[in-house]
């Protein structure tokens, strides 16, 4: 029964400046089986994956491959691709200027030169076996990104491959292209192909996978046969024994009811922008906590940057404390006293370089104006009083915020928010790729803050952490808000259903 | 865990680090060292280069001269130059290549207006401080071109400036029709030269007032905060209410008065103008000042006064070099070496490799933690 | 062109195959060239009507064709070079020092300019390519060593009398059937010099490099995505460097070229061709931002940027600033034009894609 491993992994290591993303981490991948890994955000799937393929260089341990004796040498894709192992990532990496074609064959093909005739000849034998719907010849950013992740898949399903990770290549595909993938996957376990599956989507781990090995904040947690664990003993084992302490926090705080009568502190008709959502209704009252749930892309940050006028609102009235007002863009919105924690951390939140202190009073300081800039000791003073609040783990105020850990740079803009006194904050994912303490931290922060009356939209990829925040909840799906859901309703299951839409019922 | 940066690793840090190392870390290191050598140089070589002494010019005035004089008189365009640079460097992550061109532009327009059209002119046909404002409008139209096409076309900095460094010296002979004004008046030369009765050059007292100026700029508007967060992250600098396009635009619409105003200090040193060797290679010059400065040239964070060391230190090496009799033709091939010397030592690739061999005790330390 | 109507079997995909970006720009300047040429034609007449007109934009030019593929590819892995014009400099100056002072002949010039332009290349482009600085501050510091090291070798002019040298750039090729008679009615065939063949061939073999080979494919995928490109296995390092290499080379056959051309060696050879290189290359469809290109356009970039300046030139703006202001004003336009076309289209296609998605 036991297969022979295609593809083993012992003690490896990898450090980043300040976090130790992997620390001895052992993977085994067998011949023939399709092998989830599981994890958190920032558990270190991903690291684990660019380590192997050679993207980053590792700190420590080795690589054993099938076929190669002794540890395998592997300092660059081409050394991964060379040693059998094709790879798709969740992002796209192929090439938007080349044609389809070009993007399933460069960089694999034998001989100095390019031939046109059985690129495209072969590319369209493959695109047509897995049913893609694109044009060998295309160039491939006219295609859709669902498109040009199937294009991706292809290649490297294409390889003469030994091992074929495949990084969240779900993310982006509809219920059939998802099953059209699947079918694909049997095929090459039967073939004999070791696959590496990483997907948030557990469903999809219980339908497809034969193995599931958890990792957690860089640690092995350990590899399981998939009968033997679970569905709740696979999510406790991604999150650790802290699933306890999360339980209680909504009890701790106490869930005050709210008042959904009176003028909201911010409503919504009709609003629509330019990222591509469809026009939606919204609207919050004060001490309210809400939230947007829904898939990744389904447009719960969309309808937020609109909100907050990040994106070029195209239609919509806004109301603010019932008086009507246009926010065109994030200032109009933060003299309205709305602030709004982006999603991407690293691309929209921090200026990397600027101190802890800059990063602390940037927002404010905006608001004040150009030529009245805060003294010295003023901007001290808050920056202090924010590290202490919060309890940002810092050097010093002087600290560029770009060596902070994850949870300590979030914490800094929820500072910069804060110290902006907003009557409405949006949170979009400000628990993402964070330790679970600052998570913990970071939710009871809304609680409070929603005690004391400011009311708050909470988005988060985690619905634990929304049922346990918000008291009601705005669905999305293919960038349409198409359900709310309130008090008895808010459960996990009427939430999923709401999520998956009509078709499951 | 996914540590965080804990307090024991950083005092860790600190404490192993030598006063020498906090030494050559600091930014104004690399411009300090460069000064202290070649004033070692010159002090070895001919310890008569740093003596100044009283001489008659020829209006009869007593005025003071010597090479340290001269540094610190010719480096004023190229100081002024350096701080625009500067901020237009920490907003743009890009430098303007047209400020010679632009200086042309703007000596050019300044030179019409005080002769009036005229060839040649005895005295100003316009009051000076009018031409200079009209000049300064000019360059700020030539500055807010260049940085239209950086912030709104989003054309990298060097490209777009491209389009004035191959035109600019071509309007600028057509400004005055390709004739050579010069002008007369010994008033228009009083800001080239020197002020009657005063035996410092005027250009030496127009940087101070710069100098002093931005610094005022600086502590009393948030002209450094801006620039430096829409450099560093354009889209958080967006999400808190600044405008970065907008912000790009005033750093180039600011050094287009810096160019007017060096423009002007060259046109006065002679009261006339060669289109095509005025300020000739002096957006090398400038470029070099902010990277010597310490100054990243991908943009972000920035120190205006590195910037100016770093001006007059490139105006020592210069004049060092004449002093040496290398021709002003050979020039720039001292300083290519120079600007590669220093942008492959601030390579990130080569400073991670400096930083490694420093490293190796230090990575036990980060086991520990 | 791709001329297949694709549809899928699901029928999904109805309309053409979208034209590439590169073939597309390459149609803009064709056409454009093509118009600018006949307008002259037809409204300006003279001198534009003569075959030989046409044939002495190529004469005068062959050096700057050539220059300006070299920039192209760089470009199209996404860097820049603007040392070339100053490299086409040393090259003339250091030749006809060579021929004169020093007894070389025809072999020692070439040796000496393809030596030069590969020296440029390999040091910029380990710098580029290893270290991971800036190309267009490494090429600066280029242009300005090969400009110091130009006066260092000789601030005067060098005329060039050697024999073998003039007999090679003295040597006309008849274009038959171009001819036409002169005002005493004697028949004057139509010629090309050397330099020309040579830019043509140079074309025509970096336009296979390009399409056909592995190496030519990979330019255009680390000037896509440099990411991408890394993961889907290709040496993005080792392209760059080469990309960089060759333009050296180029640099360095182009100055041999102008060499050929203008007979002597001057400080002020070669002047402002970094410029004319990156307009042609812009103007021909080549992307500043990389990936997209191709050197017949440039080709047909370097003859519309000579065109009008000839146009502009005869309607009597023949005063010397009007050529440089036109080549800014045509970069100007060109670099809007792909600006917003770029933007328009990231804007398009991201709506694209949703509506796809449904």
């Amino acid at each position: 029964m036991q297969k022979e491993a295609v593809l083993e992994m012992r003690g490896i290591c990898k450090y980043f400046p300040g976090v130790r993303a992997l620390q001895d981490v052992d993977f085994t991948l067998r011949e023939g089986e399709i092998h989830a890994l599981m994890g958190e955000n920032g558990a270190g799937k991903s690291t684990l994956i660019k380590v192997l393929t050679g993207v980053y260089p590792k700190d420590g341990g080795e690589v054993h491959i099938k076929g190669v004796k002794g540890a395998a040498v592997i300092r660059s894709p081409q050394d991964a691709q060379n040693a059998g192992i094709s790879t798709v990532y969740q992002e796209i990496t192929l090439c938007p200027n080349l044609t389809v074609a070009e993007n399933m064959y460069i960089g694999r093909t034998k001989g100095a030169g390019a031939n046109w005739k059985a690129m495209n000849s072969g590319a369209a034998k493959i695109l047509e076996s897995l049913g893609i719907p694109a044009s060998p010849k295309q160039q491939l950013d006219s295609c859709s990104i669902a498109v040009q992740q199937m294009v991706a898949i292809a290649r490297a399903v294409d390889m003469e491959c030994k091992v074929l990770i495949l990084d969240e290549p779900t993310s982006s595909l509809d219920e059939q292209e998802v099953q059209k993938l699947f079918v694909l996957m049997r095929d090459l376990r039967a073939k004999g192909v070791g696959i590496i599956f990483v997907t948030h989507f557990l469903e999809q781990v219980y339908e497809v996978c034969d193995r599931i090995t958890v990792l957690r904040d860089g640690q092995l947690v350990g590899e399981y046969v998939i009968e033997d664990l679970p569905r709740v003993q696979l999510v406790s084992k991604m999150l650790g024994k802290e699933l306890d302490d999360m339980a209680d926090i909504k009890s701790e705080v106490g869930g005050g009811t709210v008042s959904l009568n009176g003028v909201p502190v911010l409503e919504a008709e009709g609003l629509c922008s330019s990222a591509g959502i469809k026009p939606f209704d919204f609207s919050i009252h004060r001490g309210e906590v809400n939230g947007f749930t829904g898939l990744l892309g389904s447009g719960r940050s969309e309808c937020v940057r609109a909100i907050f006028g990040a994106d070029h609102v195209t239609s919509g009235r806004v109301k603010v404390d019932g008086k009507d007002v246009k926010i065109k863009k994030p200032l109009d919105a933060m003299k309205q006293g709305i602030g709004y924690l982006p999603e991407d951390r690293k691309g929209d939140g921090i200026v990397g370089d600027l101190s802890v202190r800059e990063n602390i009073i940037l927002a404010l300081q905006v608001m004040k104006g150009f030529f009245r800039p805060f003294s010295r000791a003023q901007a001290e003073a808050f920056a202090d009083e924010y590290i202490k609040l919060l309890e940002i783990k810092t050097a010093s105020a002087d600290t560029p915020i770009k060596s902070l850990s994850g949870g300590n740079q979030q914490k800094c803009i929820l500072a910069r928010w804060l110290l902006t006194d907003p009557k409405y904050l949006i949170l979009d994912e400000p628990t993402r790729g964070i330790d679970i303490g600052t998570k913990i931290e970071i939710q009871k922060l809304v609680l409070k803050l929603a005690a004391e009356g400011k009311s708050v939209t909470f988005i988060s990829s985690e619905i634990d952490e929304m049922l346990r925040t918000c008291s009601r909840l705005i669905v999305m799906r293919d960038r349409k808000a198409v359900g709310e859901l309130r008090d008895a309703d808010l459960t996990q299951a009427k939430i999923m259903a709401t999520i998956a839409g009509g078709d499951e019922e | 865990m996914t540590t965080p940066v804990k307090e024991p690793k950083t005092k860790v840090k600190r404490s192993d680090e030598s006063l020498l190392r906090r030494l050559t870390r600091h930014q104004l290191f690399i411009p300090l060292a460069a000064l202290a050598l070649l004033v070692l140089f010159n002090l070895i070589a001919d310890p008569s280069f740093f003596a100044v002494t009283v001489k008659e010019n020829s209006l009869g005035n007593p005025v003071l001269s010597g090479n340290i004089i001269s540094v610190l008189d010719n480096a004023s365009e190229l100081v002024i130059l350096a701080i625009g640079m500067t901020l237009v460097t920490a907003s743009s992550g890009g430098q303007d290549i047209s400020v010679g061109a632009a200086m042309a532009i703007a000596g050019s327009v300044i030179l019409r207006m005080v002769c009036g059209g005229q060839v040649t002119a005895d005295t100003m046909q316009m009051p000076l401080i009018l031409a200079i404002l009209i000049g300064i409008v000019v360059s700020m139209i030539f500055g807010a071109f260049n940085g239209a096409l950086v912030a709104y076309f989003k054309i990298q900095p060097m490209v777009a400036t491209l389009i004035l460094f191959t035109a600019g010296r071509s309007i600028a002979a057509w400004i005055n029709n390709n004739q050579l004004p010069i002008i007369n008046d010994l008033a228009f030369k009083y800001a080239g030269t020197f002020l009657p009765g005063i035996p410092v050059p005027t250009p030496i007292f127009i940087t101070v007032l710069v100098i002093v100026l931005f610094f005022l700029a600086l502590k009393f508007s948030n002209l450094g905060l801006y620039t430096q967060s829409v450099g560093i992250n354009a889209n958080s600098s967006r999400l808190n209410g600044l405008d970065p396009k907008l912000i790009k635009l005033m750093t180039y619409v600011i050094l287009g008065v810096c160019v007017a105003v060096a423009g002007f200090i060259r046109v006065s040193r002679s009261g006339s103008i060669n289109y095509s060797r005025i300020a000739e290679n002096i957006e090398m010059d400038a470029i070099l000042a902010v990277a010597l400065g310490g100054n990243a040239l991908s943009g972000g964070k920035f120190n205006i006064y590195g910037s100016i060391l770093g001006a007059y230190v490139i105006q020592f090496l210069t004049t060092t070099l004449y002093k040496y009799e290398v021709p002003s033709t050979a020039l720039p091939a001292y300083k290519a070496v120079v600007v590669i010397l220093l942008v492959v030592l601030s390579a990130p690739v080569v400073q991670e490799k400096l930083a490694s061999i420093r490293k190796a005790p230090a990575k036990a330390a980060k086991e520990v933690s | 062109m791709p001329k297949g109507i694709a549809v899928d079997k699901q029928g999904r995909i109805k309309e053409r195959t979208a034209m590439s970006d590169t073939n597309l720009l390459l149609t803009i300047t064709v056409v454009v060239f093509f118009i600018l040429y006949l307008s002259a034609v037809f409204f300006l007449g003279g001198s534009f009507t003569k075959p030989q007109n046409f044939l002495n934009i190529l004469n005068n030019n062959a050096s700057l064709i050539v220059l300006s593929c070299g920039m192209s590819l760089v470009m199209i892995t996404g860097g820049i070079d603007i040392s070339v014009g100053a490299v086409t400099c040393l090259v003339c100056m250091v030749s006809a020092v060579n021929l004169e002072q020093q007894g070389g002949n025809m072999l020692t010039v070439i040796l000496i300019g393809l030596g030069i332009g590969l020296a440029f290349g390999v040091i910029q482009g380990f710098l580029v390519a290893h270290l991971g600085i800036q190309p267009f501050i490494i090429s600066l510091a280029g242009m300005f060593f090969a400009k110091g090291m130009t006066t260092i070798v000789s601030k005067e002019p060098v005329r060039v009398t050697n024999e073998g040298f003039l007999a090679v750039k003295e040597t006309r090729i008849i274009v038959p059937g171009l001819g036409s008679a002169n005002k005493a009615g004697e028949y004057i065939d139509a010629y090309v010099e050397v330099g020309v063949v040579i830019a043509l061939l140079v074309v025509a073999l970096l336009f296979c490099l390009l399409r056909w080979t592995k190496l030519g494919r990979s330019f255009y995928a680390v000037g896509g995505s440099n990411q991408s490109a890394n993961m889907l296995g290709i040496n993005v390092r080792r392209t760059k460097f080469l990309a960089h290499v060759l333009c050296g080379l180029l640099a360095g056959l182009g100055g041999i070229l102008y060499f050929l051309h203008v007979g002597s060696g001057d400080v002020a050879n070669g002047a402002g061709d970094e410029m004319n290189a990156i307009a042609s290359s812009i103007i021909g469809g080549t992307l500043l931002t990389g990936g997209v290109g191709n050197v017949v356009g440039s080709f047909f970039g370097v003859l519309s940027l000579n065109t009008i300046k000839r146009i502009v030139s005869s309607l009597g703006f023949d005063e010397a600033w009007w050529s440089n202001i036109t080549v800014a004003a045509m970069l100007c336009l060109f670099l809007v034009i792909q600006s917003v076309v770029l933007l328009r289209k990231s804007a398009g296609g991201k709506g694209k894609g949703t509506v796809e998605k449904k």
